[in-house]
Parts: structure tokens; C-alpha cells; sequence
């Protein structure tokens, strides 16, 4: 496996031999950023067109395929639209709160996107609390939706963000307890390059024994509340209230909300992948070295996007076939049946640690 | 403010919403001004008359082989069955015997327009509890349906195709081949529909339970069609006054007790079951013989009052006239399912959230220009 933190120690070396050492650092951070809001640029019109083709494929019908080889530049196409669209806003909205909202929205996942094992020394901030610190900063998304809800001065949109607010608090807490704590039982550490590094003997969904894999399913099932997707779209709920907290907004703010459910989506899937399907680690099927030894020379972020890629498909899959549940009932879910069983899970998990029962 | 205001109990406020006209869930312009307490709806209030297009008085104007072409735009998911009921209401009145044929062919084509309907109805109710796939499902079968009647008739929505005294064109000869095909293709893809929505757990839970229609009230505000057979009223017009072709076919009268949405999806559900029973009966039957009877251009009813009902996709359809002995009707009144299916509406949603407002539409079956006429 390549090792990208000699290539990024070697531009820091080279930096650092032309600069003084505050310059390298600011250059570094710019040059950071701009990876990462390309990066998520990107996964936003990527994930969106692959979410249309998906509903296509699910629906019977072709997806967009006008612009470009196989519609693949409709994304774009939109993007250029939203950008050039007038920014309209109805009277008496909140002005300040109105125009920060978006801002709350695509902060958090692009500050999550940073702690993210893309590969073998590809994280841009290694820190030692990287899933404590995913769990702290997600949070401050919702701020943006109940912003976005109470300064648009519009009822819908303040139900939706109401909503919003009651789903993400109490869906957090299986997440966090449940599926979050039970793998950091397993590992011992937060850090997410040690929990992919503890990975190497084998996934923990499948070595963590009935507790990791019940932990799996509460992370999915509270990963898609968190991204407000169907069956718990409710923030947006189209039939119901038209289009929930982004109604008033429009051009690119509008495109804020939109394109970080993606980006939302996307780390959801990458979490998943880096707790329980071993991260960017290859596959290896114990016995068959040769077959290990090809998949070795496959570089981690392909591993990495690949394994992404089947969660986000399941993500979608759920989308185009659930009906959506009502907020009483997410509400039951959440708080009679997932955050019991995930707080039961929790000490079935620190048995099974206790006694050494991992494979 | 002090600590001992902690004991006392919290008020709300409750508030006014718009629901429409413009809103995705009414799929129309149905405006409805909801009273609500958070999220539990305290009151509705439907306000009426966004799409009027005054049709009944535009029937007094015209003569009674146009007033069939303005049925048309009341209840357009059942256009057929809406220009059957004026046909029928007219003939009655002239005492004229339509064909065998024309009976048989009406009746086929009323099946198929309820079956069109209901698979719409099917798709949009997956659409407002949140499944987006189950309308696409719904339209490609529903495609099928416009494709015959566009061969026969000339429009796939609009049809205009009964005329007073027959059918406008004969049948096309590919007509019985496609509805059989269609017939085979649909008892396959029916029981898809029952394991996309029906068995889906998340949608059972959304509508079992909600906006309850007990017998008597749904007797005391009127509601009829599937939405009354949910509740147990045997109200089908096709049963207890058969016209066209119903006394000659064998169908079951879908009828279930429980009263809540589920059980009027359930009625829907089976009563396209039914419908492709009374089209395998009659497809292979067709009699021979003239597809219309001759009437004069211009029709002029007898003096005196009429009255005709048929059994809609959404319920009972009356057409009643009043004439004068002119070539137009004195006064023509449409009593149309929607209206009085509406007016329970406030009743039964009562104490539900916004969410299940949608529901309970949506188990209604609004189709918003029929209660607006």
C-alpha cells in the first residue's frame, strides 16, 4: 500500500526549504481548504446525478440524459443555473440569521470531511478525538436548518425546522451511544486511523460478533435520520410542506441546503465504512494470499470511495422505496425502541470486550 | 417571571395556516385553512372555488350533445363515466333503447377509466405518504390504459366517446387484443403494487387508525364510493341501480367495516381487482350490431325532471335535469362525489397531525375541478 504521508511530507519539505515555516503553514492551510471545498463540490454533483440515474433505475424510466454522455453534466448544468439565479427573499425575514443559515449548513460537513481516513496517511486532521470531534461538530448543522426555519418568517419552513431539531437531538444519542461507542469499545481509541488500523485482522461488523452488527444497523437507521432522508425526510416532507425550511431560499443558498445532504450522505456512508467495513483497507480473504497480495496493489482511496459508494447505494435504495414516517412515530422509534436496544447493545458490547470474545 | 410558574400549565397558541391553493398534497387548487396547535390540526377549513368554471350554468346555454363535452372537466380521471352519466340521464328521458353493443362497450370503457383512476390515485397516495417510486409504477400501467383509449377514441384523457344514443366511433379492431394484454399484464403487476405500499410496514402504520369514518356519519354527510365502502355502506350504483351492462356481469361489492384510510385504500385496492373481473366478462361478449342509435342534431328533452346516477371512481355521480322542453336544459345540477366527501373532511381530521391530513386526502380521493364544478 502507498503511504500518502510521504508524499505529503515531501511537499511540506519542499515548502519549507523556499519559505519560512508560518508561510508554509498558512499555504498549507489554503491549499487544504480548497481540496476539501472541491472535494466537496464535487461529491455533491457527483452524488446528486448518481442519486437521479438510482431513481431512474428504481423508477423505470432513464434518469436525465440530455447534457453530455449519459446526462453526466446535468449537475453542472444546474449548478451554472442556481449560480446565476436571482438570490429573492421575501420581506420580513430575519436578514442576518436569513443569510448565515446556509453558511451553519455546509460548515459542519466540510469540518467533518477533515478527521475522514481517505486513505493510508490521508487525513487532513489526525486528531486523537477525530469520532468525539464528528459527534460535536455534526451538530451544528441543525443550528442552520432551525436558523434557516425561524429567520424565513414562514410557517412551513418553521414546522419543518422544528421537526428538524427534535429528530436530529434524539437520533444523535443512539448514534453516538450506540453505534459510535460500542466500535470504540472494540478499539480502544477514537482516533479514526487507529480504528481502520485495528481493522487489519478483519472488519469489526463481522469480528464484533450480534453487537457490531446491530450497532451497524442503528448507525444506518440514525445515519439517515441525521442526512433528513426519506423515510425521515420530514425537515422537507414535499407533500406535506412543500419544501420544509429551504422554502424561502433560492440561487446558491438554496444549492447550500441541497448539495450538503449530499455531502451530509457522504460522510454518513464514510463513517460506516471506517467504523465497521474496515475503512480504506483492502479486501482479504483469510487463506488466499495471492488474491490478497493483487488487491494490495489497488491504492486505499479507491478502497476507501468503492466501499463508500455500496453504503451510499443503500442510502438511496431506502429513499426510493420507504414511504415516510410521521414525527410521532420517528419520535416512538428513536426513544421506545433504537435508543434502548442501543443502550443494551452498549453492555452486551463491553461483555463481549470483557471476556475477549472478538474473533 | 418566578420558579412557581413552573407548575402551572404550559399554553400554546394555536395559528392559521394556509394549506393551497397552491400546495403539493391537494394536487389541485384546493385551499384549505388549517387551524393548528403545533402540529395537531384543531380545525379545517376548506375554501372553495379556485377553479369554478360555473358548468352548470354553462349547461343551461348549450344543447345536450354539447353539455356531454363539458362532463368532461368535472371529475377528469373518470371523463367517461361523467359523459355515460349525462348519456344515460338524456336517453332515460327519450325513452330511447341503445344497443347491445353500445352497453358493452360503455361499460368496458367505464371499467377501464375506473381502473386508469385508481392506479393514478394509487401513485399520487404513495407520492403523498412519501414513497415516489409507487407513482411511477402507477403511470406506466396507466400508460396502457391511454394508449387503448387514444386508439379508440382519439384522447387519452378528455375521451368524449358516449354521445346520447351510442358511442361516438365504433371500437377499433385491436381494441380487445390490447385490453387483454393489458388485463394479463396488470393481474401480474397488481400484487406488486400490494408489496411495494399495502404491505410496507411504514405505511400501514401511517394510515392504519387515522381519520376514522364511522357508518352513521359517513351515511349523515353523504360520502359514497370506495371511501363509504371503507366504512361498511353498501352504496355501489352499479349494484343496487345497474345500468348499461352491470345487471349482465357477476362483481363483488368491495365492502370492509373498519372506516379508517387503510381500509379505503383496501377497498380501492380490491375494487381494481373487481373491475378487471367485469371486463374479462364482457371483453370476449361484445354483441353484434350498431354502435349508435340516430338522434335528431338537436335533442329536446320533454318537459319535466330527470335524474341519473352512476357509480364514479370516486363515488356517486347524479346528474338531475330540469327541462323546459327546449333544446337546452332549464337548470342542470351535478351532485359530484368530491363535494360531499369533502364536507367530512373537517370531521375526521380532527386531532391528527399535518402529516396525516395529507393521509386522509389522499384515502379521499380528491379530484379538486369535480368539487369545484
Amino acid at each position: 500500500m502507498y503511504d500518502f504521508s510521504k508524499m505529503t511530507g515531501a511537499i511540506h519539505e519542499w515548502l519549507s526549504s523556499l519559505m519560512p515555516s508560518l508561510l508554509v503553514t498558512t499555504i498549507e492551510w489554503i491549499l487544504i481548504g480548497v481540496v476539501f471545498l472541491a472535494l466537496f463540490a464535487i461529491l455533491g454533483l457527483v452524488l446528486v446525478i448518481v442519486e437521479r440515474k438510482i431513481a431512474g433505475f428504481f423508477q423505470f424510466r432513464l434518469g436525465p440524459n440530455r447534457v453530455g454522455p449519459f446526462g453526466m453534466f446535468q449537475t453542472v448544468a444546474d449548478t451554472v443555473k442556481l449560480l446565476l439565479k436571482e438570490l429573492v427573499s421575501t420581506n420580513k425575514v430575519d436578514k442576518f440569521l436569513y443569510n448565515v443559515a446556509p453558511f451553519f449548513v455546509i460548515i459542519a460537513p466540510l469540518m467533518i470531511m477533515a478527521v475522514i481516513p481517505y486513505g493510508l496517511g490521508l487525513t487532513a486532521y489526525d486528531i486523537n478525538v477525530g469520532l468525539f470531534f464528528v459527534m460535536a461538530v455534526s451538530s451544528i448543522g441543525v443550528v442552520g436548518i432551525l436558523l434557516a426555519g425561524w429567520a424565513s418568517n414562514n410557517k412551513y419552513s418553521l414546522i419543518g425546522a422544528m421537526r428538524s431539531g427534535a429528530i436530529i437531538i434524539s437520533y444523535e444519542l443512539s448514534m453516538g451511544l450506540s453505534a459510535l461507542l460500542a466500535i470504540v469499545l472494540l478499539v480502544g481509541s477514537l482516533n479514526l486511523n487507529d480504528i481502520v488500523m485495528s481493522q487489519q485482522a478483519g472488519w469489526w461488523i463481522f469480528r464484533g460478533h450480534i453487537p457490531a452488527i446491530i450497532a451497524f444497523v442503528i448507525y444506518i437507521i440514525t445515519g439517515t435520520a441525521e442526512t433528513n432522508r426519506v423515510p425521515f425526510d420530514l425537515t422537507e416532507a414535499e407533500s406535506e410542506l412543500g419544501a420544509g425550511y429551504h422554502a424561502e431560499y433560492s440561487g446558491i443558498k438554496f444549492a447550500f441546503f441541497f448539495l450538503s445532504e449530499f455531502v451530509n450522505m457522504f460522510i454518513v456512508a464514510a463513517l460506516a465504512v471506517t467504523l465497521f467495513l474496515g475503512g480504506w483497507l483492502p479486501i482479504h480473504i483469510p487463506g488466499w494470499e495471492g488474491f490478497n497480495n493483487i488487491m494490495d496493489y489497488i491504492p486505499s482511496p479507491i478502497w476507501f470511495f468503492l466501499k463508500t459508494s455500496v453504503v451510499i447505494f443503500l442510502l438511496m435504495w431506502f429513499r426510493w422505496t420507504f414511504p415516510r414516517l410521521r414525527i410521532d412515530q420517528i419520535l416512538t422509534l428513536e426513544w421506545k425502541y433504537l435508543l434502548p436496544i442501543s443502550l443494551v447493545n452498549l453492555v452486551l458490547m463491553a461483555f463481549v470486550v470483557m471476556m475477549g470474545w472478538v474473533f | 417571571m418566578t420558579t412557581t410558574d413552573v407548575n402551572q400549565e404550559l399554553k400554546t397558541q394555536e395559528y392559521l395556516i394556509n394549506m393551497g391553493p397552491q400546495h403539493p398534497a391537494a394536487h389541485g387548487v384546493l385551499r384549505l385553512i388549517l387551524t393548528i396547535d403545533g402540529e395537531i390540526i384543531r380545525k379545517v377549513d376548506p375554501d372553495l372555488g379556485y377553479i369554478h368554471r360555473s358548468i352548470e350554468k354553462m349547461c343551461e346555454r348549450d344543447t345536450y350533445k354539447q353539455i356531454v363535452h363539458l362532463t368532461d372537466r368535472l371529475d377528469y380521471l373518470s371523463s367517461h363515466i361523467n359523459n355515460e352519466a349525462v348519456c344515460l340521464a338524456v336517453e332515460n328521458a327519450l325513452e330511447i333503447e341503445v344497443p347491445e353493443r353500445v352497453k358493452y362497450i360503455r361499460t368496458i370503457m367505464a371499467e377501464l377509466t375506473r381502473l386508469a383512476s385508481h392506479q393514478l390515485w394509487w401513485g399520487v397516495m404513495g407520492m403523498d405518504i412519501g414513497a415516489l417510486t409507487a407513482f411511477m409504477y402507477a403511470f406506466r400501467d396507466r400508460e396502457m390504459i391511454n394508449d387503448i383509449m387514444e386508439e379508440t377514441v382519439g384522447a387519452r384523457l378528455t375521451m368524449n366517446y358516449s354521445v346520447p344514443g351510442g358511442v361516438m366511433f365504433d371500437i377499433h379492431p385491436d381494441f380487445q387484443r390490447k385490453v387483454k394484454e393489458f388485463i394479463k399484464h396488470f393481474r401480474k403487476a397488481l400484487p406488486e403494487y400490494n408489496t411495494l405500499l399495502s404491505e410496507n410496514i411504514i405505511f400501514k402504520k401511517r394510515l392504519k387508525g387515522i381519520g376514522y369514518i364511522s357508518k352513521e356519519d359517513a351515511v349523515a354527510y353523504g360520502v359514497s364510493g370506495p371511501s363509504a365502502r371503507g366504512s361498511g355502506v353498501s352504496c355501489d350504483v352499479r349494484k343496487i341501480h345497474p345500468y348499461s351492462a352491470y345487471d349482465k356481469v357477476e362483481f363483488n361489492e368491495v365492502l370492509i367495516e373498519g372506516g379508517d384510510s387503510y381500509d379505503r385504500y383496501m377497498v380501492r385496492m380490491k375494487e381494481m381487482e373487481e373491475s378487471m373481473n367485469i371486463i374479462d366478462q364482457l371483453i370476449d361478449n361484445i354483441p353484434e350490431g350498431d354502435y349508435q342509435v340516430k338522434t335528431s342534431a338537436l335533442i329536446k328533452l320533454p318537459k319535466g325532471e330527470f335524474y341519473q346516477k352512476v357509480e364514479t371512481a370516486r363515488g356517486e355521480l347524479g346528474v338531475f335535469i330540469v327541462s323546459d322542453g327546449k333544446k337546452s336544459p332549464y337548470r342542470l345540477k351535478f351532485r359530484s362525489p368530491g363535494f360531499s366527501n369533502l364536507s367530512i373532511l373537517d370531521k375526521i381530521s380532527r386531532g391528527h397531525k399535518i402529516a396525516d391530513l395529507v393521509a386522509i386526502m389522499s384515502s379521499l380521493d380528491f379530484v379538486i375541478p369535480d368539487i369545484d364544478r
